[in-house]
């Protein structure tokens, strides 16, 4: 964010238009994650970690780490996968782009909540995925996707539901990041000899990566705060980190613990972001170029 | 290295008005060296970029050397590329960049390293060779942009106005350095230019392109010269030719000749317009070929200075003749006031002529266009 | 009469020509096909979801009872939603929702769209701390304000509150609406600020007369998506309040307790203003977050 042109001024009035928001996200932001810390730490008598230790020993909470990385760590590639395939698409200007692109940008207004009701309709035991395959005459009944007696098809609707809803969000950022590329580039690499997938490593991807970095690190640390998606589809028999604090928070009264919980993901983002900010770290040099 | 032929050429965009080119054939022979030169929307980026591959044509044909290639992708045609902008990866270090081509095309590192090193040297790049594009100056982008395209030993080599993102010094010096560098490779070579002056230094021949085709093709000198038309003689020189527009009468000569009467002036015309007389015509006449003096002679046309412009090397001056206007260039010496009278001598031999509607040549001896 | 010269011949007629290959335009068209065919197969994917749960909430109570179920809209009814609609605290929540969004947009409007005038316009010490703390903020997960929040609220007598919900959906927005609308406003040229000051504008005249019409269309788009994300937030809004729920916060917490049919036209309920969201903002989606991410 560069004004083309910014003055300097010893005027006060970009503190004056500055200072509302600045308050505003302190006590908002601010005050409450000092008072989460707090509140994390403090017992009765001061200083302590019985709330982190109660946290840990609930085998519901190990449970809902390992489902909130799993899923993280199954539906991203999914979805850069997908995202970046569904952008080529469009590069590719097909007859319809804009059609296309609006339906496949739909579910980035779709909130998690809703997204599980959505995919609720097709997986539930009389809807409308058994349905089809009734129909169809590939089963003769209606299969339980949503049992809790089968984890994996319980897991496997989640990530679909999940990968339906957020790819739309690194779509947008990958052709926005495409967009800027200048097509000359692209252009260059043709004539030169490169094939499709030459193109694709040696120059679209190098050129993408500022764009796949904040695509990576946003995605994840949403990934992380899923949990309605969850709780629409099974219930309560997939747990996830979000969940569990609302659980703690709403159904056990157990601020606290509810708090434990929350710094648990706040420190899984960070330590996600400055692993990828470390390792996708490109050379000044490389950056100031475009 | 190969020829290039363009047959009957038709491009069109969906939405844009009319044919970006329209049946466009040229031929381009082997290690020649031609530019396209003409105003912005003329059609002759599309047609580079129909003889790249990156855009295909609605109809006619691109054949190099003895391959069609109208459809073929880019990266089958065996080509290399300067882009306007350079297009110099900025993710790869300048040696990288050089050797991309190479690479994509599957030739082993020591063969590369070794075409790298040559161009780097021919180019002055060598000390740059581990930087980042981001770390060079536009002067060594292009020069990298250069080095990646004549390391290729491909079979054309196309430049898309490769030198309009320089600034003027930088362009002078860069352009004798490319007409000294394609010289020595002798690659058969495209160029899309707007500058006129980049044309004529530069091509074998150059293509003058308009509203979609061809004007004129023709060596530089014979281009500025002789124009075609009224337009590339208006497009090519600065200032452009004069173009003065009169009716063709008898003339005073002997043998019942032919001369065009500018109202105040009459200008002989060649006999080979004799069965015109009575219709009109446009002369076409350029500046610097127009003899002016302060006195009045025989056969000189009086006209009245109405602008003096110093030019350093000439002078420029603007003047009335029976009320068309017209720009004279003469010796740096020559003085001259708005107002003054002076007498111009139309040197036949540096006379064109040009049909009135089409704005085409007309045949005659002294303009005789090259077959 | 008139005798044209002749153009000069361009070309070798005498050369003969291979003929043309027309197989690489085959492979071409081919791909083409190829390409559609993966555009509406990736559009099925998108796209029915969505129908089958507008199929699902304009079925009466027998057709959802019915296995198996046809995809094809059979038993057109408003049934499963009007007794969604009339189910208890749905229409409250539903005005909560709209009036919490509206308020949201306004509020992180007035003091947000300040806040991105300065970083566009102004440079000053702290301007890079300043938008530092807001990608921050931005990657901050809802979850761990929530429950401090709610703890603050309570002793603050907000809790439960319509206007508690706003001011987290706001600080929530802020970050973004601070970020799109400095791109906004980048996007207005200094020189035609600068010229109404020449021409005798005040400041702030400058910035009514000139600025703020050319930066509407962008604010407008900046508030619709503000709308869209407070309309989306199920966990704040859950934990913040009890009996005065948003629209998501009802149907989350009335999940385990409520009829499938209700599940449904709830979820067909919280996708339709997506679908009307990505309709008018299909134009500003990319320079949103192509611009305000790098």
């Amino acid at each position: 964010m560069t004004a083309a042109r910014v003055e300097r001024r010893r005027l006060p009035l970009p503190f004056l238009l500055l200072l509302p928001s600045a308050v505003f996200m302190l006590l908002l932001f601010g005050w409450p994650l000092f008072m989460g810390l707090l509140e994390a730490f403090r017992g009765p008598d001061g200083f302590t970690t019985a709330h982190w230790e109660r946290m840990a020993g609930e085998p519901r909470f190990w449970e809902a780490v390992r489902n909130t990385l799993l899923l993280t760590a199954v539906v991203i590639p999914i979805q850069f996968v997908l995202a970046l395939t569904m952008a080529m698409l469009l590069q590719a200007k097909p007859r319809g782009a804009g059609f296309y692109f609006y339906v496949w940008a739909v579910p980035l207004a779709i909130s998690d909540l809703a997204a599980g009701l959505v995919w609720l309709a097709i997986f539930t035991d009389l809807g409308y995925l058994n349905s089809t395959l009734v129909n169809l005459g590939f089963v003769e009944q209606g299969i339980a996707w949503l049992n809790y007696q089968n984890p994996l098809s319980l897991f496997m609707t989640v990530v679909v539901a999940e990968v339906w809803r957020a790819t739309s969000l690194v779509l947008i950022i990958v052709v926005a990041g495409m967009q800027a590329i200048p097509k000359d580039y692209d252009e260059a690499a043709q004539v030169f000899g490169a094939s499709f997938w030459k193109r694709l490593w040696h120059v679209t991807l190098p050129l993408l990566r500022p764009s796949l970095q904040v695509a990576l690190i946003l995605r994840t640390i949403l990934a992380f705060e899923a949990f309605a998606v969850a709780q629409a589809l099974t219930g309560r028999n997939f747990p996830l980190l979000v969940g569990e604090t609302y659980e703690w928070s709403v159904g056990l009264q157990n601020p606290a613990v509810a708090s434990a919980v929350a710094l648990v993901v706040l420190g899984m983002s960070m330590v996600v972001a400055v692993i990828y900010l470390r390792a996708l770290r490109q050379p000044d040099s490389v950056r100031d170029a475009r | 290295m190969a020829e290039v032929r363009m047959r009957d050429l038709v491009k069109s965009y969906p939405g844009g008005s009319g044919r970006a080119t329209d049946e466009v054939s040229l031929d381009v022979e082997d290690g020649e060296f031609v530019v396209l030169l003409g105003p912005s929307g003329c059609g002759k980026t599309t047609l580079l970029r129909m003889v790249a591959g990156l855009e295909l044509p609605d109809s006619g044909q691109v054949v190099i050397g003895s391959r069609d290639v109208t459809y073929l992708p880019p990266k089958d045609r065996n080509l290399s590329m300067v882009f306007q902008s350079y297009a110099v990866f900025p993710h790869k270090k300048v040696r990288a960049n050089i050797g991309f081509g190479l690479r994509m095309r599957g030739k082993d590192k020591a063969a590369v390293d070794h075409k790298v090193a040559w161009a780097a040297e021919l180019l002055q790049l060598t000390p740059f060779l581990d930087r980042y594009p981001s770390q060079l100056s536009g002067g060594q982008r292009q020069r990298v942009a250069v080095a990646r395209a004549i390391v290729m030993d491909a079979d054309v080599l196309l430049m898309d106005e490769p030198l309009s993102n320089l600034d003027a010094l930088l362009r002078l010096s860069f352009r004798a350095e490319l007409k000294r560098l394609v010289g020595e490779l002798g690659t058969t070579t495209l160029y899309v230019t707007h500058d006129q002056v980049e044309a004529l230094s530069l091509g074998d021949r150059v293509a003058v392109m308009r509203d979609g085709r061809i004007e004129q093709c023709d060596e530089p000198i014979a281009v500025y010269d002789a124009p075609a038309s009224e337009f590339v003689g208006g497009f090519l020189g600065s200032p452009p030719m004069n173009f003065l527009a009169g009716t063709l009468v008898e003339g005073d000569g002997d043998g019942g000749g032919v001369a065009l009467d500018l109202g105040a002036a009459r200008v002989p015309a060649p006999a080979e317009l004799a069965g015109m007389r009575g219709q009109a015509v446009v002369l076409g006449v350029r500046a610097e070929t127009i003899g002016v003096s302060r006195s009045a002679r025989p056969g000189a046309a009086r006209c009245v200075v109405e602008v003096f412009e110093p030019l350093g090397s000439a002078v420029l001056i603007t003047a009335e003749l029976a009320g068309q206007r017209l720009k004279v260039q003469a010796a740096n010496t020559f003085r001259a006031e708005p107002g003054d009278e002076l007498w111009l001598d139309l040197a036949p031999e540096h006379l064109r002529w040009y049909d009135t509607s089409s704005g085409a040549a007309l045949a005659t001896g002294t303009s005789a266009v090259p077959a | 009469m008139s005798a044209p010269a002749v153009t000069p011949s361009t070309v070798d007629t005498s050369v003969a020509l291979p003929p043309v290959d027309r197989a690489p335009l085959r492979r071409l068209r081919r791909r083409r096909v190829l390409l559609q065919a993966a555009c509406v197969l990736v559009t099925l994917f998108m796209g029915l979801p969505v129908y089958l749960i507008a199929l699902a909430a304009f079925s009466s109570r027998a057709t959802l009872n019915e296995f198996p179920k046809s995809l094809l809209p059979t038993g057109f009814s408003v049934d499963t939603l009007s007794s969604f609609l009339s189910s208890s605290g749905v229409v409250a929540a539903f005005l909560n929702s709209v009036v919490v969004g509206l308020a949201t947009l306004v509020l992180a409007l007035l003091i947000g769209a300040p806040a991105g005038y300065a970083v566009a316009r102004f440079a000053f010490r702290g301007r890079d701390t300043y938008q530092l703390m807001l990608l921050i903020t931005r990657a901050l997960p809802i979850v761990v304000l929530s429950v401090p929040l709610a703890q603050l609220f309570l002793t603050a007598g907000l809790y439960d509150s319509i206007l508690a919900v706003t001011l987290v959906h706001s600080a929530l927005a802020l970050p973004t609406t601070v970020l799109i609308t400095a791109s906004v406003f980048v996007s207005v040229p200094r020189d035609l600020e600068e010229a109404a000051q020449v021409f005798g504008c005040t400041r702030a005249q400058a910035f009514r007369r000139i600025v703020a019409p050319m930066a509407l269309p962008g604010i407008a788009a900046a508030s619709i998506f503000t709308f869209v994300l407070s309309w989306n937030e199920v966990l704040a809004a859950a934990i913040l309040t009890l009996n005065n729920r948003t629209l998501p916060a009802q149907v989350l917490t009335s999940l385990a307790d409520s009829p499938i049919a209700y599940r449904f036209a709830g979820g067909f309920a919280l996708v339709l203003p997506a679908l009307l969201f990505i309709l008018l903002m299909r134009r500003y989606l990319l320079n949103m977050w192509g611009s305000t991410l790098r």
